[in-house]
């Protein structure tokens, strides 16, 4: 296989990691959201926690689209 | 007109400037940081100066940003940790700042690279290593050893403390830088399609309108990052001091 292609195939494999960060964002949410239904009036006090979160998850899935950036224009 | 993603990342010499064989050109980043400490002071110092107890709408505005960052450090590291809020202000309103000036269009957006994030965040972790050391002396390490575990296991759940305090420079980073990058990229190309649609004919132009439309989100979304990006900066930052100050789990 040339390694032109190869890359391809890498940057669409590095794909799969930024579905499965979303998958973990949907977790956060969702996990919030189940409490914040539970208990509207301590939910505004865990949205700072509940934004850092969601950065830091997200965080990986960009890492993941760098490594596909990284083999398509690198 | 370059119409390819990249070509926005390229650094353009404005002034070259050698001294000794090394480059000291003042390039379109140093214009456009030059012009984030421009605008960062211009907000704090003009919405300040009325000094009114009853705060204007601007003043207002620069008050509840520090007190942001304040209560940030302050909930993170305790109130020995504000010793550091100057560092952790400043860091704060440059991310933020350069990261809002990226979005206009046709500016350059100085945090899409690595070289300065990288130099941020190693300003974060030698702070940080330094301070720690020469309060704590080597109850320092103790932060690799967390309490409550058994003498079994104490090895290993060293040295993956050690590998996690390593990666913590690497991710601070990379998380701010990859975030610019791919934000922008994205922008540029659901943008060329636009032009790409376009161009063909009638039904090319009706089509465009949906791009469009992901390109107007889009660059809300990169709004909203642009400010998440600055406080997780921050707030990873008052974290990391607070491991500093006051070592061991």
């Amino acid at each position: 296989m040339e390694a032109e292609a190869a890359k391809f195939l890498g940057a669409g494999i590095a794909c799969i990691g930024m579905g499965t960060a979303g998958i973990g964002l949907g977790h956060i949410f969702g996990n919030y959201l189940a409490g914040a239904i539970r208990n509207p009036a301590a939910a505004d006090g865990q949205f700072g926690r509940l934004i850092f979160g969601f950065a830091v998850t997200e965080a990986l899935g960009i890492f993941s689209l760098l490594v596909a950036l990284i083999l398509l224009f690198g | 007109m370059a119409t390819d993603p990249i070509h926005q990342f390229q650094i353009q010499k404005l002034v070259p400037i050698e001294i000794g064989g090394l480059d000291f050109s003042f390039t379109n980043s140093s214009l456009f940081m030059a012009l984030t400490v421009a605008g960062a002071s211009a907000f704090l110092i003009l919405s300040t100066r009325g000094r009114g107890l009853v705060p204007t709408r601007w003043q207002s505005a620069a008050e509840m940003t520090y007190e942001f960052v304040a209560s940030t450090l302050r909930d993170s590291a305790g109130s020995e940790g504000m010793r550091f809020f100057p560092f952790v202000f400043s860091l704060f309103m440059f991310i933020l700042v350069a990261n809002l000036w990226g979005m206009f269009p046709y500016f350059f957006t100085v945090t899409s690279h690595i070289a300065i994030t990288a130099a941020m965040s190693m300003a974060v972790i030698l702070t940080v290593i330094v301070y720690g050391l020469w309060r704590n002396k080597l109850r320092f390490f103790k932060l690799f050893v967390p309490s409550g575990v058994p003498k079994v296991l104490l090895p290993f759940i060293t040295l993956i403390e050690i590998l996690s305090f390593i990666s913590r420079p690497i991710s601070l980073s990379i998380r701010l830088f990859a975030n610019m990058l791919a934000g922008h990229i994205t922008l540029k190309v659901f943008a060329g399609f636009v032009v790409t649609l376009s161009s063909l004919g009638f039904v090319g132009i009706l089509g465009a309108i949906l791009p469009l439309v992901a390109a107007v989100a889009l660059t809300a979304l990169e709004f909203l990052v642009a400010a998440l990006q600055a406080y997780v900066f921050a707030i990873l930052t008052s974290l990391y001091l607070n491991d500093a100050i006051h070592p061991g789990h």
